[in-house]
């Protein structure tokens, strides 16, 4: 058993919606209790889809447990058949299901419909969600593409391609697949089947057809792609485009596949990203301490867009798929640093807490360890909420994509400068904590000593070194978070701080100013000061640099 | 799909028709969401799957960042193999909870579809923590399975949980009246003052904190707040408690009835019922005025979500002037809701249990002005042009008694609103 608070992934059987929602004329039969449904609002609330996912769940309840649930599932099968005439459909069983032992698959397979029944098998207690998505997708391929076809030679056409991967509830999907879309038409390759995002069972079939395959979103699709290489001879290209660099090699990578020239798309500026980055404005992002959090296809690209193309310095990357541990372990080597490889977030933010970042780049859970933390955040990776469904065109991918990312990566920085601007100018006579607000004239003013306390029970300034939360707060769960809780922090107590130094160390940035404290109570320990002074905190931060 | 005969209710004449078949409603998990504000030093640890665990957190949307008080132990594949024992992994995964949370004083765990189809024996595994926490911590355990529990009856199933454990009121326990169901704090204040001011010494279950939870006893009279609790009134009545028929405390009327009720019990003088409610009722007819005009004559379609279908729709059609096509409730407890069924309109059209697809043909051939369903089926139905109030906010706002009315009002009227408003 594993205490869970919040899980990254849902289950298996998510996954199989995310591509049965994304399709057009397959439909889901689930071997599920009661209650299961809730599943659906995840499509019409968050992702705001206007229909009902095409699934039949059969909802069985205690009653019927003793009597004959096959016969509830047969029964299911055979009416959505009846009502939704679909071109294929899945079959398979939810968690609960799973250990009542009726056979999805046979017993679909009994009522001989006219059309493909595909059963799955998504072992609930062992697998998760993305696994789930990229297992129902390899089958609908396995079983729909067909026999391999005898391609027309290339010569005196245009090459043709696959776009594998973009799902229901995928992070930024829609509007990757626009971006990736133009930046195939540009280069002169056409399109023959998206998948799984507005294919039909029928389009699967059409599979073969191209000459490669462009996989978007590794861990949906490229089990999928594996097999069509293997099975149809088509060469698969799994660079995710995201950041101008992976966009550049994506595009070269495309034109070599195609044998075509890639010099008129890369020509120009694509990208806003380079000037905006190079732009002198952009010179205090360098070597901000960056943490990275998220799937691994969007850790990986995101983590390099941070590293090269916008002068951030990684101190944290990790991700949720442990499928691609290996590769998110390489690419953390690369910065010197471990990898967090975990799904569990208490582990995630202990992992924060100790890399001490000034910007954190994760999904909906970093977004709030972040905000607990006091410490700048932008949404990067699924899972995410309904505001990263957004109305406008926010692309991840291609040239576009970039532009998104530079203002997403940078905006919350600008945003913690205005605020350190603020926390600044606080001691000022306008703007300290105990002045009354302008528009209500000379309140009655409070000394320093009085407002110094309401500073330090403030919500945001200084929680980085905070070990234990907030009194008020209760102690959260931490299971297996001891480890690495215990590294930054001193066994012995810290020397005291001396009141100057103390308020001299509230001038400090606040997102710098936990790395602040924690080198200088570090300095004064290995000194063995019995009190930390003004000059101790400059002594240290001479010591240690920046 | 297994259309029936409608069975005329005893009494009144409303129709009543069961149906079976797929059903678009939430498990009994759900009603952590609520219970975990109400009881603040209780912990909700669900033992059950991943599913689960995404169900809770899909629920309780940013709540689950604001350290709730609710968790899952995930049921993984060594648990299932044997390979691990899971009493033992219960114990271990109970024990580190609290130790991380010593602020606990109640802990439920809470079963769902996996742990009760694997049988696994949360009664006997709160019974041995009981004991080893104690004295510091009671361990209870209640299940909130989709295959036992629909939505509220996860609420319904706790507090049954809690009847065994209320200490006996002794000779004493008729004297004091018992509210029964989760009720906002606002809602459950109003409704103290109210209560003094009739000179009834009212206690409600649940209670706030763990070690405040009321006595009950032999002639205890109780009130039900909610039209869900069929198994925690049978506890009730194994203690000898007796139940106060009554409506349930939704919109002017309601409310009234239902303190009516205990006032009647308590032999208040019809003087000192009228002086103590006037100033309610005066105010919620003004609050409600206003929307009357809004959804008088606005043809109205229920779901099955929460049991609070039948005393909603009562509201509505009697209050508010609306005409009611279909009132779906996932269960009727006829007794309890019989005063509610007989402030029905004759005819009303109740259908107990839900055929998903077949009452979605019925709901888009009525074309209703106004759908109340689940969020699963909101916006697909307002993308077919219909309008509807999504159900689960009946839930989480608070709704019950006079001062609260106008806002029940509202809330049916805002979807209404808005479509006249929007030029786009």
């Amino acid at each position: 058993m594993q205490l869970t608070v919040w899980t990254y992934e849902g289950p298996p059987h998510i996954g199989a919606m995310r591509i049965a929602t994304a399709m057009e004329g397959l439909h889901y039969v689930l071997h599920a209790p009661q209650g299961d449904t809730y599943a659906d609002l995840l499509f019409t609330m968050i992702e705001r889809r206007a229909k009902r996912p095409p699934v039949t769940y059969t909802t069985f309840q205690a009653r019927d447990l003793g009597g004959d649930t096959a016969a509830i599932f047969k029964d299911a099968v055979a009416a959505a058949y009846a009502r939704f005439q679909p071109q294929a459909m899945i079959v398979g069983a939810s968690c609960t299901a799973e250990l009542i032992q009726d056979d999805p698959g046979g017993l679909a397979k009994a009522l001989n419909l006219p059309i493909p029944v595909i059963p799955l098998e998504l072992p609930a207690y062992q697998k998760k969600e993305n696994w789930g998505a990229s297992e129902t997708f390899y089958r609908l391929v396995r079983t729909l593409a067909g026999a391999p076809v005898t391609r027309a030679p290339r010569d005196g056409r245009r090459p043709v391609c696959n776009v594998l991967g973009p799902t229901a509830l995928g992070f930024r999907h829609r509007d990757d697949l626009i971006e990736v879309t133009k930046l195939l038409e540009t280069l002169g390759v056409a399109v023959n089947v998206v998948a799984p995002l507005g294919a039909s069972p029928a389009d699967l079939g059409r599979l073969g057809e191209a000459d490669f395959n462009i996989v978007l979103y590794p861990e949906i699709a490229r089990a999928a792609a594996q097999y069509l290489e293997k099975a149809h001879g088509q060469p698969f290209i799994d660079i995710v485009p995201i950041g101008v660099g992976a966009t550049t090699r994506f595009v070269e990578a495309v034109a070599a596949l195609a044998g075509l020239d890639p010099a008129p798309i890369l020509a120009g500026a694509p990208s806003r990203l380079p000037w905006y980055s190079r732009s002198v404005d952009s010179t205090y992002l360098t070597d901000k301490r960056v943490f990275v959090f998220g799937d691994a296809t969007h850790a990986l690209g995101i983590a390099r867009v941070a590293a090269r193309e916008l002068g951030f310095k990684l101190v944290g990357l990790g991700t949720y798929s442990r499928e691609f541990a290996r590769e998110v372990r390489a690419e953390a080597a690369l910065h010197g640093i471990e990898a967090t490889i975990s799904d569990d977030y208490l582990d995630v933010e202990a992992a924060i807490q100790a890399a001490q970042p000034e910007l954190v780049l994760g999904t909906q859970m970093e977004r709030h360890v972040a905000k607990r933390l006091g410490i700048p955040c932008a949404v990067i990776s699924a899972p995410v909420h309904v505001q990263d469904f957004p109305a406008r065109h926010s692309p991840q991918m291609g040239f576009e994509g970039a532009n998104v990312l530079f203002d997403t990566l940078v905006h919350p920085l600008m945003m913690g400068l205005e605020e350190h601007l603020l926390g600044m100018f606080r001691e000022d006579s306008e703007f300290h904590n105990g002045a009354a607000p302008s528009h209500l004239g000379h309140g009655p003013a409070r000394s320093a000593e009085a407002s110094a306390p309401a500073q330090a029970t403030a919500p945001l300034p200084e929680p980085l070194t905070e070990p234990a939360p907030p009194a008020t707060a209760p102690a959260p769960i931490r299971v297996e978070a001891e480890a690495i809780h215990a590294m930054p922090q001193p066994a012995a107590h810290p020397a005291p701080w001396a009141p100057d130094a103390e308020k001299e160390l509230r001038k400090i940035p606040f997102f710098v100013r936990g790395k602040a404290r924690a080198n200088t109570e570090r300095f004064a320990r290995e000194r063995q000061l019995p009190l930390i002074t003004l000059e101790t905190l400059y002594d240290a931060k001479a010591h240690f640099g920046r | 799909m297994n259309a029936h005969a409608p069975l005329p209710a005893a009494g009144c004449g409303v129709a009543i028709r069961p149906e079976r078949g797929q059903r678009a409603v939430f498990c009994g998990l759900t009603g952590i969401v609520w219970l975990h504000r109400k009881i603040q030093d209780a912990f909700f640890l669900v033992v059950g799957s991943r599913t689960c665990a995404h169900l809770i957190q899909s629920a309780a949307g940013v709540m689950i960042f604001a350290e709730p008080r609710f968790a899952t132990a995930i049921i993984d594949e060594r648990d299932l193999a044997g390979i691990a024992d899971m009493n033992e992994e219960l114990d271990r995964v109970v024990t580190r909870l609290i130790e991380r949370r010593p602020d606990i004083r109640l802990l439920f765990l809470v079963g769902s579809c996996p742990s009760e189809v694997i049988k696994l024996d949360l009664s006997r595994a709160a019974l041995r923590l009981s004991q080893r926490l104690a004295p510091g911590v009671r361990v209870l355990d209640y299940s909130g399975s989709g295959i036992e529990t629909t939505f509220t009856e996860g609420e319904d199933a706790c507090l049954a949980s809690l009847v065994p454990g209320l200490t006996d009121a002794g000779p004493a326990a008729a004297d004091e009246l018992l509210v029964v169901g989760a009720l906002a704090d606002v809602v459950e204040d109003q409704f103290s003052r109210i209560f003094s001011e009739l000179g009834i010494p009212a206690r409600f279950l649940p209670a706030r904190r763990a070690g405040a939870m009321p006595a009950v006893g032999r002639g205890t009279p109780y009130l039900l707040a909610q039209p869900f609790l069929t198994q925690t009134a049978r506890a009730l009545d194994e203690r000898g408690a007796r139940r106060l028929p009554a409506p349930f405390p939704l919109g002017a009327e309601g409310t009234t009835g239902w303190l009516r009720a205990a006032a009647e019990a308590f032999g208040v003088d019809p003087a000192r019922f009228d002086a103590a409610t006037a100033p309610g009722l005066g105010r919620a007819r003004i609050a409600l005025s206003p929307y009357r005009a809004k959804l008088a004559g606005k043809r109205v379609f229920f779901f099955p979500d929460s049991q609070l279908e039948v005393p909603l729709a009562r509201f509505l059609s009697r209050e508010m002037g609306a005409e009611l096509v279909e009132v779906g409730t996932p269960y009727l407890h006829r007794t309890h809701l019989a005063p509610e069924l007989e402030l029905l309109p004759d005819g009303t059209q109740i259908v107990e249990g839900q055929s998903l697809d077949d009452g979605l043909d019925r709901c888009r051939a009525a074309r209703p002005d106004l759908t109340v369903c689940g969020l699963g089926l909101a916006n697909p139905l307002e993308a077919e042009g219909l309008a509807t109030k999504w159900s689960i906010e009946l839930l989480f706002t608070p709704v019950q008694g006079y001062d609260q009315a106008g806002d029940l009002a509202e809330l049916f009227a805002r979807p209404l609103h808005r479509r006249t408003r929007l030029e786009v």
